[in-house]
């Protein structure tokens, strides 16, 4: 298994879908197949057609805001006295978080592809929150699959996501959470696949969805190596790359300019969310070995039994609260081109904390992940080393779970 | 011919001038023991009986088959036990064939081969793989063949024609067509007169290829598609276990009269 260079990671895959032959595929019911195989065409068409990557940059420049700002950590850098700790803030994009991207990408082909109705899954109902703003913006109805669960959890993203129009339709099977709600809305394309379009929010399911969500949130890593090279005149000795990892598209879109790059020089470091500290339903398939299984029409590393039944995860980030993981970090894992590992509840709150006593940035806990690795490691490493953390999301939706895990240092 | 039984069993419908009556239960549903009976009770009416081996992820199915899956998942159902049963049927009654239908990562996570050697030595005679399309299924497909297993192909409204033709040359004796754009269990929002046209279009490739319609059918749809050779029921039969359930009825009664009264609407 390998990696080519100068090809995009989410072009490297075979004939029926697969990245290093085991990785992806498309499992799905007969049904799909016609809608699936229709999106591909359409999409391969319009990621080379002018007009089309013209209004996508439009779009990206006008509506989502880009670039989002690349700044060193001045503080944090000092107090721990290792590596430079830099961040790049994603959650400045419209609507305060990466989801934008792939969501603007998904409401543009919807329109090409003249469907009315558009749907999507979220977990941290930043997903949904940014389907229903670009569903909004571009005239289409929207409903958003989000189980019962993060709606309680996430009542931010909810409250956003209805006031721009679209509706929620609650998920109450299984654990209630972002692996039914993906479950769900599939369900429901397979009945409505004739006039609706689906989003899948993050780089998982059937190929063509890791394909799209890949591609749109790589504007990030574009946007990031043009920054490293204007801050250092050239790209540096000793980068590490650190990110959160759920699903996987925040990560990817971070990292996939920097894919081609000997790790030595840059680092590409993913981090789970690992539970709460004695829980055993941590949502961490690449550090913690899980066994490949097919979920969501895909084949990855997956948290499940010997009999093949999904198991429930717990994180106290409903974003990277999901099973399973997407393709093409588990190519990314065995090429061992990234490095995964994980980060518990507790770790992530505390980095809340010590981000929040340092720095005038309010991290989502999703993130919060990323920033518990680079503290752990920033003492220990030169300070030649130049550590960037990509903070994906904004803590607004969290304050409520903040607000009660660590009193009043949200309101700080 | 791939399946003596299966054939059999289609044969034995068309000379009673009927389509053959396919039924779907969850194995495991409410308990081993129950589904069994439930299974044993509606093979007198049913002609070909479809054991579900139930997964917490079915991308497919709508919330009948789920509720049983999950009832059954709780009640503790391994794999293990669902060949068990099959076995245990097919011993007591060795002329009702019995295809097995789930998802592919119950299949993978047991090992493919592992699996159809099981399914061999309980007498399992087709198999339904609800998430393994084709092509991609063509070598698990031709595995089941060598060992005399049908491997059910489905075909939906979606698919295209030249995809029809290739499923319909690499299928076995039996074809699934879908009626409908649904999940199981669907009000049947599509006039049986233009599911039948479909199906027609189906039978015309190749006459010798036994075609069941389901999704959507119950005892008030099931006449009007008659013409077909087999009609598949699920998601009523499901619905009759969890009512029975929640009446504190027997189940296995129940059931087994719904399945008299659908077949006695298509003699």
């Amino acid at each position: 298994m390998k990696i080519k260079k100068k090809i995009p990671l989410i072009d490297q895959h075979d004939e029926f879908g697969f990245w290093g032959e085991k990785f992806g595929g498309s499992f799905i019911p007969e049904t799909l197949k016609k809608p699936i195989e229709d999106l591909t065409k359409e999409f391969k068409k319009l990621r080379n057609d002018q007009k089309f990557l013209s209004k996508k940059n439009f779009y990206f420049k006008n509506f989502i805001g880009q670039p989002t700002s690349f700044v060193k950590l001045n503080n944090l850098t000092n107090h721990f006295g290792g590596a430079q700790i830099w961040a790049k803030i994603v959650s400045e994009a419209n609507g305060g978080a990466h989801k934008i991207y792939n969501a603007t990408v998904h409401a543009l082909i919807c329109k090409a592809m003249g469907k009315k109705y558009i749907v999507g899954d979220t977990g941290a109902g930043y997903a949904g929150k940014m389907l229903s703003m670009a569903a909004k913006k571009f005239g289409l109805k929207c409903k958003i699959f989000m189980g019962a669960k993060d709606i309680k959890r996430q009542k931010p993203n909810c409250d956003a996501i209805r006031k721009n129009g679209a509706e929620i339709v609650p998920v109450y099977s299984g654990s209630q959470t972002l692996v039914d709600a993906v479950s769900e809305c599939m369900r429901y394309w397979v009945s409505n696949c004739d006039n609706t379009h689906m989003c899948v929010g993050s780089t998982v399911g059937p190929n063509i969805f890791v394909k799209i969500c890949g591609w749109s949130t790589s504007q990030i890593s574009k946007e990031l190596k043009k920054q490293i090279i204007f801050e250092f005149k050239k790209i540096p000795k000793k980068i590490k790359l650190i990110n959160c990892v759920g699903g996987g598209s925040s990560a990817y879109g971070f990292w996939s300019e920097f894919i081609d790059y000997n790790k030595k020089q840059i680092e590409l470091i993913g981090v789970e969310a690992g539970g709460p500290k004695k829980s055993l339903l941590h949502a961490a398939p690449l550090s913690r070995n899980a066994k490949i299984g097919i979920l969501h029409g895909a084949a990855s590393y997956v948290c499940q039994n010997n009999e093949g039944q999904i198991k429930e995860t717990e994180s106290i980030s409903a974003g990277l609260d999901y099973p399973g993981v997407s393709p093409l970090h588990c190519f990314l894992k065995d090429t061992k081109r990234a490095r995964y590992t994980y980060a518990t509840d507790e770790e992530a709150l505390n980095a809340y904390k010590i981000i929040r006593k340092f720095e005038n940035l309010n991290p989502s806990l999703e993130p919060c992940h990323a920033f518990a690795e680079a503290i752990k490691i920033a003492p220990r490493l030169s300070k030649e080393t130049i550590i960037v953390v990509n903070s994906c999301g904004d803590a607004n939706k969290d304050k409520n779970i903040l607000k009660k895990r660590l009193g009043s240092i949200y309101d700080k | 011919m791939i399946n003596k039984l299966l054939t059999n069993s289609f044969k034995k419908a068309k000379k009673e001038n009927r389509p053959a009556l396919l039924t779907y239960t969850v194995a495991g549903d409410n308990t081993k023991k129950k589904s069994f009976e439930i299974l044993k009770s509606i093979s007198k009416y049913s002609d070909i009986c479809e054991l579900g081996f139930p997964h917490n992820t079915p991308i497919a199915d709508g919330g009948q088959i789920q509720t049983s899956s999950y009832r059954a998942l709780k009640n503790g159902i391994k794999i293990n036990d669902v060949f068990s049963i099959v076995s245990k049927f097919k011993k007591l009654i060795t002329d009702k064939p019995i295809i097995l239908m789930g998802y592919y990562n119950m299949i993978y996570q047991y090992n493919e081969n592992k699996f159809i050697d099981k399914c061999k030595q309980s007498k399992v005679d087709g198999i339904i793989v609800v998430d393994l399309p084709y092509p991609e299924n063509k070598k698990f497909a031709s595995k089941c063949k060598k060992e005399k297993i049908n491997f059910i192909q489905l075909i939906s409204p979606t698919t295209s024609k030249k995809r029809l033709k290739n499923i319909i040359k690499d299928s076995h004796d039996m074809i699934y067509y879908i009626s409908m754009l649904s999940t199981t269990g669907g009000k049947l929002k599509v006039h049986p007169r233009v599911i039948l046209k479909e199906y027609f279009k189906i039978k015309a490739q190749n006459r010798s290829k036994n075609v069941v319609i389901g999704f959507g059918i119950t005892e008030k749809t099931i006449k009007s598609l008659k013409k077909a050779d087999g009609l598949v029921v699920g998601s009523a039969i499901c619905k009759e276990i969890t009512n029975s359930i929640k009446k504190r009825q027997n189940a296995v009664t129940n059931v087994a009269n719904i399945v008299k009264r659908l077949k006695n609407k298509i003699k």
